[in-house]
C-alpha cells in the first residue's frame, strides 16, 4: 500500500510572471502566452486592444491560428524586461484578513501620524507576492493623443513602483517605495531615473493636482486610499501574510495611479508631477494629515460643497451634460454592484481553494487506510489532483482580484472624480450667475445714485459696475472653458475606460480559460488511474 | 427516476427487481412509488407497485436490525430523511426579496433554486432506491417477510415515526451500545481476519467521515462561487444595456459568457456532489453498518467466552451444570453462525466498495473533462472570434 503524504512544496503565488525566477516545481500558467498566441495579426491602429496587448508583452513563438488555445504550457517566455518580480517563499494561505480594510467611500480617512524625525532606513526583506502586470492598460503606442503628437514626442513612458521597504520603527514607521520612470519624453532631464517616495507623497501630489485642475474641469485620477488598519499592522512589524498582501495591493495601486496620472496630457507636463518623479528629495506633504490645518479646512470645504450642491439648481441648457451626468450616475451604481460581486467571488474562490486543499488531505488519509491496493492508489491520485486544483483555484482567485476587482475599484473612484468635475462646473455656473446678480444690483444702485447728489459715490458705483461687468464676462468665459474642458476630458475618459475594460476583462477571461485547460490536464491524468482499479 | 448514486451491480437478478418508479413531493413528506418485478412464488402478481413514505423505510430497516437471525449480516444502511428545509427556506427568502431585484434576476434565481430543489429530490429518491436494491440483492434479506409486506401490501402500513419516549429510549440504547462497543472492541480476537477488519474498519470509518465532511464544504464553496458568477453576469448585462459606448455589445457578450460559465460551474459542483460527496456519505453509513456487525460478533464472542467460564465454574462447583452447558451451546452456535456469515459479508462489502468507488471516480473524472472540454472551451472559442472581429474602433457618443 503506497503511503502518500501531501508534499510540502513551496506554494508559489506566481501566476503571470517570469518563469525563470519561479519556484522549481511550478509551471507558470501561460496567461501572457495565451494572450500572445491568440493575437498574432497585429494591425496597427485597427484592433486597438490586440496591439495594446502584444506590444506590452514580449511575443513568443507562436502558432498562427488566432482562435486556437495553446495546448501546452509555454513556460520559458518572459513577460518583458520591465517587470519587477518578487518571489514567494514558503507561505500558507495569504488571504487571512487581507482585503476588507480598504473601503470605497471617502478617500480622506487619514491616520493620525505624528511628525517625528525619520529614523534610519531599515531595509526589510520584502515579502513577496506577484501580481499580474498591468502594463497593457497603459500602453499608449496607438492612442491618438493630439498633444503628444504636437510635441513631436510619441508617448513613451513607463513607471514602476517597486521594492517596498519599511523605514523606521513603531508608529512612526512608514513604507518607502521606489518609483522608477523610463521615458523618452523631452519633458524630463533623463531617460531613466528613480526616486524613493512614501505614501503621503503620493497623496500630496494628488492634492496639489486636484486643487490646480479640478476646478477647470480636468479629471484628476484619485490616489489610492488610506487604510489605518492595514498600515498599523505594517508599522507594528507584523510580518505576516495579510500585511504582505496589503503592501502588495498598495504597491500595485500606486503604480496604476501614477500611470493614469501621466497618461493625462496636461498632468504629465505639470511641474509638480515632474518634480515628484525626478527630485530625490521632496518636501514632506504634511497637509495630507487629518489633524493639520489643511486637513480640517478640507473637511469644512467638503461639507460646504455638499450643502451647496443641494441648493444650486442649475438651468441646464446643454442636453449633453444632463445626459452624461445621468449616464455616469447609472454607471456608478452598476460598477459598485459589480465590484461587490467580484469581491464576493474572490472571497469564495479563496474559500474553495482552502476547502479543496483540506479535502485533498482527507482523501489522502482515506487512501492510506484503504486496504485494497489499486483503490488506495487511485485515492492517493485523487488527493494529488485535488491538491493541484486547489492551487489552481488559488491562482484564479488572485486573477479575480488583481485583474478584475481592483480595476473596478479604481473605476468607482474615478467616476467619483468625474462627478466631482461636473460639480465644479455647477459651481462655476453658480459663480457666474452670482456675478450677474451682483452686477444687476450694482446697476440698480447706480441708477438710484443718479438722482441723489453724491458725485464721488456715483463714480464709485460706476467703477463697481465696470468691475462686476468684467467679473460677469470672466464668469461666462470660465463656464464655457470648463464646459469645453469637461467635454474633452469625458471623451478621453470614455476612450480610456473602453480600452481598460476590454483589455482587463479579456485578460481575465483568458485566465479562466487557462484554469479550465489545466483542469483538463489534471483530470485526464487521473482518469486512467481510476479505470485501473480492479 | 433511475439515478442511483451508488449503483453497484444490483440489478442482475431477474427473480426480484425493485425500483422507485415515481415520487411525489408534498408539503412535508415525500411519497415514493415502489415498483416490484418478481418471478418468485411468494407474491400474488409478477409486477406491482405500492406507495411508501420515508418512515416505512425506516420501519423496515429497524426490523432487520432487531432481528436476531440477521445478526451476522451487514444490514443495508437506512436512507437519510428527505430534507428540503434549507431549499424551501431559500425559495421563501427569494419570494420575500422579490421587490428588491430586477425581473431577470428574480427569474434566474428562482430557476436556480428550483433546480437545486429538484436535485435534492432526485438524490433522496436515489438513496431510498439503493436501500431497497441492497435488500433485494441480499440472499437472505430478500426473503424477509416484512420486506415482502413492504413491497406488496398496498395499504398504509400504519407505521408511525417514533414518539419522544421511544426516541429517548433509542438514545439511551445507543449510549449503552457505544460503551459496550468499546469494551467489546477491546477484546482481542483469535481470528486474524476479524482482528484486521476491526482495526481497518475503525480507521476507515473515521476517515470516510472526515472526507465526507470536507467534500461537502468544498462543494458548498463551489456553489457559492457559481452564485457570485451569476450576479456578475446579471450586472454585466445591465451595464451592457445601459452603456453608450461601443462597450455595450462587448458587455453583453461577456455577460453571456459568464452566464454560461456559471451554468457549467454549477453543474460541476452538482456532479461532484453526486459522484463524490454522495459516495462518501453512503460508505460512511455502510462502514458503520459493518462496524455494527463486528460489534454484534464481538458481543457474541464475549458472551461465548463468558458462557465457557460459567460452565467451567459450574462444573467445578458441580452446580447447574446442565443449564450452563445449554447456555454455552447456545452462545457457541450464535457466535459461529455470526462468524461464518460475517466473513462473507465483509468480503462482499470490500468488493462492493471497490466497485462503487471505481465507477464513481471514473464517472467523476469523465464528467469533469466533459464540462471543461465540451462545454467550456467551445463557448470560449466563439468568444475569441467575436473578440477579434468586433473590437475594432471605439465610437464614443458625443
Amino acid at each position: 500500500m503506497t503511503a502518500w503524504e501531501p508534499p510540502d512544496r513551496p506554494r508559489s503565488r506566481l501566476a503571470y510572471c517570469c518563469p525563470e525566477k519561479m519556484a522549481e516545481d511550478r509551471e507558470p500558467p501561460p496567461l501572457a502566452d495565451a494572450v500572445q498566441t491568440d493575437f498574432r495579426e497585429v494591425e496597427e491602429g485597427e484592433d486597438l486592444f490586440v496591439s495594446t496587448v502584444s506590444t506590452a508583452e514580449q511575443l513568443s513563438p507562436t502558432s498562427p491560428e488566432p482562435a486556437s488555445f495553446p495546448a501546452e504550457d509555454i513556460s520559458t517566455n518572459s513577460n518583458g524586461p520591465k517587470q519587477e518580480i518578487l518571489l514567494d517563499d514558503d507561505q500558507e494561505d495569504l488571504f487571512a484578513e487581507a482585503t476588507e480594510e480598504v473601503s470605497l467611500d471617502s478617500p480622506e480617512r487619514e491616520p493620525i501620524l505624528s511628525d517625528g524625525p525619520s529614523p534610519a532606513i531599515t531595509p526589510v526583506t520584502p515579502t513577496v507576492i506577484i501580481t499580474p502586470r498591468v502594463d497593457a492598460l497603459f500602453d499608449r503606442s496607438l492612442d491618438e493623443d493630439e498633444e503628444a503628437e504636437e510635441n513631436g514626442d510619441t508617448f513613451d513612458m513607463q513607471i514602476t513602483v517597486s521594492d517596498p521597504e519599511k523605514v523606521g520603527d513603531g508608529m512612526n514607521a512608514y513604507m518607502a517605495y521606489k518609483v522608477t520612470t523610463k521615458t523618452s519624453l523631452s519633458l524630463f532631464s533623463r531617460n531613466e531615473f528613480s526616486v524613493k517616495r512614501r505614501f503621503s507623497d503620493f497623496l500630496g501630489l494628488h492634492s496639489k493636482l486636484a486643487s490646480k485642475y479640478m476646478h477647470i474641469g480636468y479629471i484628476v485620477p484619485p490616489a489610492p486610499e488610506k487604510s489605518i488598519v492595514g498600515m498599523t499592522k505594517v508599522k507594528v512589524g507584523k510580518e505576516d501574510l495579510s500585511s504582505a498582501e496589503f503592501v502588495e495591493k498598495r504597491r500595485s495601486a500606486l503604480e496604476r495611479y501614477l500611470m493614469r496620472t501621466v497618461n493625462h496630457p496636461a498632468l504629465v507636463k505639470d511641474p509638480d508631477v515632474i518634480q515628484f518623479l525626478e527630485n530625490t528629495e521632496l518636501p514632506r506633504a504634511v497637509s495630507t494629515q487629518a489633524l493639520s490645518g489643511a486637513g480640517i479646512l478640507r473637511m469644512v470645504n467638503k461639507a460646504a460643497d455638499a450643502v451647496n450642491k443641494m441648493t444650486i439648481k442649475m438651468n441646464e441648457s446643454d442636453a449633453w451634460f444632463e445626459e452624461k451626468q445621468q449616464q455616469f450616475e447609472n454607471l456608478d451604481i452598476q460598477l459598485r454592484k459589480l465590484h461587490a460581486s467580484v469581491e464576493s467571488l474572490v472571497c469564495h474562490r479563496k474559500e474553495l481553494s482552502v476547502n479543496t486543499a483540506s479535502f485533498a488531505k482527507s482523501a489522502a488519509m482515506l487512501g492510506n487506510s484503504e486496504d485494497h491496493t489499486a483503490l488506495s492508489r487511485a485515492l492517493s491520485q485523487l488527493a494529488e489532483v485535488e491538491e493541484k486544483i486547489d492551487q489552481l483555484h488559488h491562482e484564479q482567485a488572485y486573477a479575480d482580484f488583481y485583474l478584475f476587482s481592483e480595476l473596478l475599484g479604481d473605476y468607482v473612484r474615478l467616476i467619483t472624480a468625474v462627478k466631482g468635475v461636473f460639480d465644479q462646473r455647477m459651481k462655476t455656473w453658480s459663480k457666474w450667475q452670482d456675478a450677474q446678480v451682483m452686477l444687476q444690483r450694482k446697476r440698480e444702485a447706480e441708477a438710484k445714485l443718479q438722482y441723489a447728489n453724491k458725485p464721488d459715490k456715483l463714480q464709485q458705483a460706476k467703477d463697481e459696475i465696470k468691475e462686476w461687468e468684467a467679473k460677469v464676462q470672466q464668469g461666462e468665459r470660465d463656464f464655457e472653458q470648463i464646459s469645453k474642458n469637461i467635454r474633452r476630458e469625458v471623451e478621453r475618459f470614455e476612450k480610456q475606460r473602453v480600452k481598460d475594460f476590454k483589455v482587463v476583462i479579456i485578460k481575465y477571461l483568458e485566465s479562466l480559460v487557462h484554469t479550465q485547460q489545466q483542469l483538463i490536464k489534471y483530470w485526464e491524468a487521473f482518469l486512467p488511474e481510476a479505470k485501473a482499479i480492479a | 427516476f433511475k439515478i442511483s448514486a451508488v449503483n453497484v451491480d444490483l440489478q442482475t437478478d431477474a427473480t426480484l427487481q425493485v425500483d422507485i418508479s415515481d415520487a411525489l413531493s408534498e408539503r412535508d413528506k415525500v411519497k415514493f412509488t415502489v415498483h416490484t418485478k418478481s418471478t418468485l412464488p411468494n407474491f400474488k402478481q409478477n409486477e406491482f407497485s405500492v406507495v411508501r413514505q420515508h418512515e416505512e423505510f425506516i420501519w423496515l430497516h429497524d426490523s432487520f436490525v432487531e432481528n436476531e437471525e440477521y445478526a451476522g449480516f451487514i444490514i443495508p444502511p437506512a436512507p437519510p430523511r428527505p430534507d428540503f428545509d434549507a431549499s424551501r427556506e431559500k425559495l421563501q427568502k427569494l419570494g420575500e426579496g422579490e421587490g428588491s431585484m430586477t425581473k431577470e434576476e428574480f427569474t434566474k434565481m428562482k430557476q436556480e433554486l428550483e433546480a437545486e430543489y429538484l436535485a435534492i429530490f432526485k438524490k433522496t429518491v436515489a438513496m431510498h432506491e439503493v436501500f431497497l436494491c441492497r435488500v433485494a440483492a441480499h440472499p437472505v434479506l430478500r426473503k424477509d417477510l416484512n420486506f415482502h409486506v413492504f413491497l406488496e401490501y398496498n395499504q398504509d402500513l400504519s407505521v408511525r415515526g417514533k414518539n419522544k419516549k421511544e426516541k429517548l429510549e433509542d438514545f439511551f440504547k445507543n449510549v449503552v451500545k457505544s460503551a459496550d462497543g468499546v469494551i467489546v472492541a477491546g477484546v482481542k480476537d483469535v481470528d486474524d481476519f476479524f482482528e484486521h477488519e476491526k482495526t481497518f474498519l475503525l480507521e476507515y470509518h473515521n476517515r470516510v467521515k472526515d472526507a465526507s465532511a470536507k467534500s461537502d464544504r468544498m462543494i458548498r464553496s463551489h456553489k457559492s462561487a457559481a452564485d457570485d458568477i451569476n450576479r456578475i453576469a446579471s450586472t454585466l448585462y445591465t451595464l451592457g444595456t445601459q452603456d453608450s459606448t461601443d462597450m455595450c455589445k462587448f458587455f453583453l457578450k461577456v455577460s453571456e459568457l459568464f452566464e454560461k460559465t456559471r451554468k457549467i460551474e454549477a453543474r460541476v459542483a452538482a456532479d461532484e456532489d453526486l459522484k463524490l460527496a454522495d459516495l462518501l456519505k453512503y460508505y460512511l453509513r455502510e462502514s458503520q453498518a459493518a462496524k455494527d456487525l463486528l460489534y454484534r460478533r464481538g458481543r457474541a464472542l464475549v458472551d461465548y467466552e463468558n458462557a465457557n467460564k460459567a460452565l467451567d465454574k459450574a462444573r467445578a462447583k458441580n452446580k447447574d451444570v446442565l443449564q450452563a452447558e445449554t447456555t454455552q451451546q447456545v452462545c457457541c452456535q450464535k457466535f459461529e453462525k455470526i462468524s461464518e456469515s460475517a466473513k462473507q459479508e465483509l468480503i462482499d462489502f470490500k468488493t462492493r466498495r471497490v466497485a462503487a468507488f471505481r465507477k464513481n471516480l471514473v464517472e467523476l473524472a469523465e464528467l469533469e473533462l466533459k464540462h471543461a472540454k465540451v462545454n467550456f472551451i467551445p463557448c470560449w472559442k466563439d468568444f475569441n472570434l467575436f473578440k477579434t472581429r468586433n473590437i475594432t474602433s471605439i465610437n464614443v457618443v458625443l
